[in-house]
């Protein structure tokens, strides 16, 4: 039973979620989407306190037993209680029974997104260019054939796009433009050929139960 | 002034022929109008649309560029069209201030329909593909041995555990930053209960962070139930698996962290990423580690292949689960997956070469 209930609900649910592709009916569309979005977000919302209960259980033993940085996870527990109170009493924008503005300093969720939470994830967007700087290094030595090619065929679109590229030849950027749209084009789709059967093949194979590693392996 | 006065003097033609009916092949909500261009159609701004429920009370709903034929009256928030109720259209021909109606259309009446025709052939081809992959599952299961090509990445998997196993130091398991819902984010789970099962077996340890609760949910109970499989269910570890944070950039910075401060032997990032893909394969690549890497994101497997020791790439992402656990069944699976790929290919070969021939006239009837 353990293992019969979800793979029969894998089934019905797997062979309905495609029913929308060809029947465009409203009660078929409308119960997918219910299930997509309504049903789904209150299985989140379950799901989420799991997680946030596992962040804190971590960080809560690895203050207890003092492992390595343990410092840092005080950092995590005191903003994480600090923000989770400004949300829930406070109000996205402040609207709250809870005052989140001190003069005209405001502290509303929507304030420390904007101000805390944005900044930082366009800083650690930002060291991608330094990381690639550095990926592009590994990948343009030219240690073997294949790498030889590449770092040839990336000269020759780097400086294709460039305006210098067109002062050097005229033909320069067609060339690197039908290294984009000709060889490039053509691996990706081989890849996405790949992919799409392999999408479906891994569907199928989970809807009739045939891979079970899901569910922790085992056939019975 | 003098073209002032053609204008005025001027007498648009109104577009004719005006007929409208249900789209079809959709979900109701939706009147396809279509129609002859004004005789006057080069001078035009463009066509509107006008509808009515009774036939004398005309509305605007719409507005296309001239030398366009047809116009769909979709419903939406700002257009309330409604199932099994008579609409009448009429095509307005429409320059500056000069507008020339065209005769009112016959009703039309918008419903659902319960197929989309146009996605039959789709369906078809499915359910054949489904039927070659079903065929070699079943010989499998009547013991036939399948062949299947070596994939380095796998093989490299129990190399990379034993490494761990040998240093004394954990190994991380990073499913990206997909949903549950995500192929790729399904396959990862899938080569995530292989490796807890190996990590279970050489008692090494496993972390194992996410960012989307439901997957991490999922991945606990894989994890443990794989645990269970190989008789080490008090190995397990509840806190090896946890959840970090659903934003993409603080997970990356998470997870960097991670590689930085435990020193992972052995780094598995399998699933679906995004652009934080090169920050954690270069991170772990900083450390030594060896990494692991899988993912159907066409656009970020340059990153992984360069900065990692192995790319799962595409569908040997998919394939991975079978590859490892050897299950017969899963192995057929993929052999027919094989030989669908084998027939799609012949087609493409044998459309493309139709395609070229339909330069010579002879062959013109192809086209």
């Amino acid at each position: 039973m353990k293992k019969t209930l979800p793979l029969f609900l894998v089934l019905i649910l797997g062979v309905a979620g495609t029913l929308t592709y060809l029947f465009p009916h409203p009660a078929i569309v409308n119960s997918d989407t219910f299930f997509r979005n309504e049903f789904l977000r209150v299985l989140a919302g379950f799901a989420l306190v799991l997680g946030l209960g596992s962040l804190l259980k971590v960080h809560a033993d690895k203050i207890r037993r003092k492992r390595a940085n343990w410092q840092y996870s005080w950092i995590l527990i005191v903003t994480f209680v600090i923000t989770s109170f400004i949300g829930l009493f406070g109000g996205i924008e402040g609207t709250g029974p809870l005052p989140t503005r001190i003069g005209n300093f405001p502290f509303d969720i929507w304030t420390i997104y904007w101000n805390v939470t944005v900044p930082l994830g366009a800083t650690m967007f930002a060291l991608l260019a330094f990381f690639m700087a550095s990926a592009a290094y590994r990948a343009f030595r030219a240690r073997s054939t294949e790498a030889t090619i590449l770092l040839a065929a990336a000269f020759v679109v780097m400086i294709g796009v460039l305006p210098l590229g067109n002062s050097i030849s005229p033909h320069l950027p067609s060339f690197a433009q039908w290294i984009m749209d000709v060889p490039n084009v053509a691996g990706q789709r081989g890849i996405l050929f790949g992919v799409a059967l392999g999408g479906v093949a891994t569907a199928l194979k989970i809807i009739l139960g045939i891979e079970r590693a899901w569910l922790g392996g085992g056939k019975e | 002034m003098f073209a002032t006065f053609l204008i005025t003097i001027f007498v648009l033609a109104p577009p004719t022929g005006v007929r409208a009916y249900d789209r079809p092949d959709d979900g109701g909500g939706a009147i396809t109008i279509r129609w002859q261009l004004s005789a006057d159609d080069a001078l035009l701004e463009g066509y509107e649309i006008h509808r009515s429920k009774d036939g004398i009370d005309y509305e605007k709903v719409g507005f296309i560029g001239k030398s366009r034929t047809a116009y769909d009256d979709e419903a939406s928030d700002d257009n309330i069209l409604m199932n099994n109720k008579s609409y009448y259209y009429k095509v307005v021909a429409l320059l500056d201030t000069l507008r020339a109606f065209s005769e009112a259309s016959q009703p039309a009446i918008s419903s659902p329909q319960w197929i989309n025709r146009k996605k039959i052939n789709i369906y078809v081809a499915l359910i054949i593909f489904s039927a070659i992959i079903l065929s070699f599952t079943y010989q499998a299961r009547r013991g036939k041995k399948f062949f299947i090509r070596r994939i380095s990445g796998l093989q490299a998997i129990d190399d990379a555990i034993g490494r761990a196993t040998e240093m004394g130091k954990p190994i991380l398991y990073c499913p990206g930053i997909g949903y549950i819902e995500d192929i790729a984010t399904i396959a990862s789970l899938n080569i995530l209960g292989e490796v807890a099962k190996k990590c279970a077996q050489y008692d090494t340890k496993l972390i194992n962070p996410h960012l989307d609760p439901i997957v991490y949910t999922v991945a606990r109970e894989i994890v443990k139930e794989s645990y269970t499989k190989v008789g080490r269910p008090d190995a397990f570890d509840p806190d090896s698996v946890y959840y970090i944070t659903d934003l993409q950039f603080a997970y990356a910075a998470a997870v960097d962290g991670i590689m930085l401060r435990e020193q992972p032997a052995t780094n598995f990032l399998v699933g679906w990423f995004r652009a934080e893909s090169l920050i954690l394969a270069e991170t772990g690549a900083s450390t030594g580690a060896i990494q692991i890497a899988g993912t159907d994101q066409v656009s970020q497997l340059p990153f992984f292949v360069t900065a990692c020791d192995y790319t799962l790439i595409g569908e040997e992402l998919y394939a991975a689960s079978a590859y490892i656990s050897k299950e017969p069944l899963l192995l057929g699976a993929i052999k027919g997956e094989d030989q669908g790929k084998f027939v799609i290919g012949i087609i493409l070969i044998a459309a493309s070469i139709i395609g070229l021939l339909t330069t010579l006239p002879i062959l013109s009837f192809f086209e």
